[in-house]
């Protein structure tokens, strides 16, 4: 499957992938609209790790052995056989935290703004490139085929 | 002291309605022009930190951002302009001498700008490159007086021994930028795109890094005045050597790369201590004439067994065409002649802004006066100092330039805005700056592709150019004054270029 690939060396610590991945996950999907009318219920599924000049971002690394589907007590989060993407059904999610827990990577995290639920990185999976990729001023994230699958 | 007399060159504009107080104008800035209040959630400018770069403009995902030019509101007067008057405050506050970066911007004649190229009608037919052949290959290094040939086993083979020549596929080459004024992300971006291209691109005078070992073959190493990096293995990575006498926007200034920029990086690959000053000195202590330069160009020669074109930088000053008849008696494969407009990471602006000669007329003046002594094959030229199109390319060559040098082009295909700030080390784009937070701006990646870019565009651009005048072959060009046609110039001025005024014909 296609993945997104980490280029630390040439992250430059500018945080638009946070921002674009907020806009795509608003309601108005629009980035001034969502900013100015959304920014309370808004939060990025793609973190930006930064110390001193060293940064990098991450996101869900969508693990085939993934730990949190089989940590999660209500069946919201699964992984598609077909796509391989895991995702949280934030219908289903009782925010439990549980997935928080077991993922090796921090990169769940506790949504109480909008709703109670746990958010993550769903691959931008109606786009053809996720939207942080596509927004990389510096090509730090790559969105291509693993050569180790 | 509290009273400032220098006021800010640039206003920053944030449009509040469409700032989203993101922050990535504060993350992008080494200026500190913006900060975000954690109390106001906000992002707020100080406009007069903004040294123009436009990075924050560049990035900004809203728009927001609006970068113009302030212009202070002193008392109109043409004799005393701002810019005199801004330096006197300058001057007065600190006492020393104002450094600036990249070429002049003072509004000197740009003769290229007063060149017009002709085109075939009627009596020649022109060519469509995109389905005829068209030749730009272009071959820099010492050409012989005449060529032997001789008959072996029914074939004709050549007799003459051709002295060393570096193929071109397109008459650009990417100028001499050190390692410690540049990037070792933009040394890289040059070596992988001149290498890819089938140019070179030049080390300037600040070592190999070894990363930079794979291009050798697309590699010029310099030799300057400092002598920094140069060892065995400096030479023998290198596809030619250039002998650095002078820059063209520092005609008879040395260098200095000041201490905290010599890093461990750049210390190895200067071979100096780290966090000494790189001094180049004015001149080279052992180059007081002719007779020296030609023991230098010998001795590199002997060093790299004669396989490799030996070459010699100047500026364009005022007696070039003597300067240059001498480099190539001393036995230069090409000399490499720097304009005064041509650009610096940094320089003296005094300098920088009024002294040398601009690059059009210091051409002219060699490439004629070594057609008169009968020298003018033994050695290519290659012009820099402000080539900026590929306009500016192919009139060069037509006056008689071999190939041209571009690094301020370059550099802005990399991003770089102009600021000349270069020297302050903080250079937002990740162009002139070693610090790391800085530096990974520039992704090698993305600046072959920007690079290749460049030059395929300009090579296509050539290529038109040359079948709407009836030419297939670069070579066909070269010296060819008779394309060329001067608008605006005086009779002293078209003299010198050895042009005819447009509306002259035969």
């Amino acid at each position: 499957m296609k993945r997104i690939h980490i280029n630390e060396q040439y992250c430059i610590g500018c945080r638009l992938c946070e921002i674009y991945c907020q806009v795509k996950h608003s309601k108005s999907k629009k980035i001034i609209k969502a900013f100015k009318e959304e920014a309370s219920d808004m939060m990025s599924r793609v973190l930006v790790e930064e110390i001193g000049s060293n940064s990098f971002a991450i996101q869900c690394r969508h693990c085939i052995d993934a730990p949190c589907a089989d940590a999660c007590i209500s069946g919201a989060m699964t992984r598609n056989d077909n796509t391989g993407v895991v995702n949280c059904d934030e219908e289903k999610c009782v925010g439990c935290w549980s997935c928080i827990m077991v993922c090796p990577y921090g990169v769940i995290k506790r949504d109480v703004k909008a709703r109670r639920a746990a958010s993550k990185c769903d691959l931008c999976i109606d786009e053809e490139v996720p939207v942080c990729v596509a927004n990389c001023p510096n090509e730090a994230l790559k969105f291509c085929e693993d050569k180790n699958e | 002291m509290a009273l400032k007399l220098d006021q800010s060159e640039f206003e920053i504009t944030r449009n509040d309605e469409k700032c989203i107080h993101c922050e990535v104008c504060v993350r992008q800035c080494s200026n500190d022009s913006h900060q975000f209040d954690a109390d106001e959630s906000a992002v707020s400018s100080k406009s007069e930190n903004c040294v123009g770069c436009h990075r924050c403009e560049s990035l900004c995902p809203t728009g927001a951002l609006k970068i113009s030019k302030k212009e202070p509101e002193f008392k109109e007067n043409y004799n005393w302009s701002a810019a005199h008057l801004k330096n006197i405050y300058k001057q007065s506050d600190s006492g020393g001498v104002i450094l600036t970066g990249m070429g002049s911007d003072k509004p000197h004649t740009v003769y290229w700008d007063h060149l017009l190229f002709n085109a075939a009608q009627v009596t020649n037919p022109s060519i469509d490159p995109l389905r005829e052949p068209m030749e730009i290959k272009t071959f820099i290094g010492r050409k012989p007086d005449k060529i032997e040939m001789e008959k072996k086993n029914g074939d004709f083979v050549l007799k003459t021994k051709i002295a060393p020549q570096l193929e071109l596929s397109t008459p650009i080459l990417f100028s001499a930028m050190s390692y410690g004024s540049i990037s070792l992300n933009a040394c890289k971006s040059l070596a992988v795109a001149a290498s890819s291209f089938g140019t070179f691109y030049n080390t300037g005078e600040g070592g190999l890094h070894r990363d930079l070992y794979q291009y050798a073959g697309n590699t010029i190493v310099q030799v300057a005045s400092g002598r920094f990096g140069v060892d065995r293995e400096y030479l023998a990575k290198a596809a030619a050597v250039e002998i650095k006498i002078g820059q063209g926007a520092k005609p008879g200034i040395g260098g200095h790369l000041p201490g905290e920029k010599v890093t461990d990086d750049i210390s190895s690959t200067r071979m100096i201590p780290e966090g000494t000053d790189a001094i180049s000195p004015a001149p080279h202590h052992d180059i007081y004439s002719i007779e020296d330069l030609a023991q230098l160009i010998f001795a590199l020669k002997e060093a790299t067994d004669y396989a490799k074109p030996v070459g010699v930088k100047v500026s364009a000053v005022h007696n070039i065409a003597p300067i240059a008849s001498g480099i190539v008696r001393a036995g230069a494969d090409y000399i490499a002649i720097d304009g005064f407009r041509g650009g610096t990471g940094a320089a003296p602006q005094v300098i920088r802004d009024n002294v040398g000669i601009p690059i059009e007329l210091a051409l002219t003046a060699v490439d004629q006066r070594l057609r008169e002594e009968g020298i003018r094959h033994r050695a290519s030229i290659i012009v820099a100092g402000s080539v900026r199109s590929s306009s500016d390319v192919i009139k060069a060559i037509a006056l008689g330039a071999d190939a041209v040098y571009i690094a301020t082009a370059a550099l802005v295909s990399l991003g770089c805005h102009l600021c000349q700030k270069c020297y302050t080390g903080r250079c937002n784009w990740g162009i002139a700056t070693q610090d790391p937070y800085l530096t990974k701006r520039l992704n090698p990646e993305i600046g072959l592709k920007r690079l290749t870019g460049l030059l395929r565009a300009w090579s296509l651009e050539i290529k038109e150019m040359l079948g709407g005048a009836g030419i297939n072959a670069i070579e066909s060009l070269r010296g060819n004054r008779e394309h060329l046609r001067g608008v605006n110039l005086s009779d002293r001025e078209l003299k010198i270029l050895g042009i005819k005024h447009a509306g002259e014909s035969w």
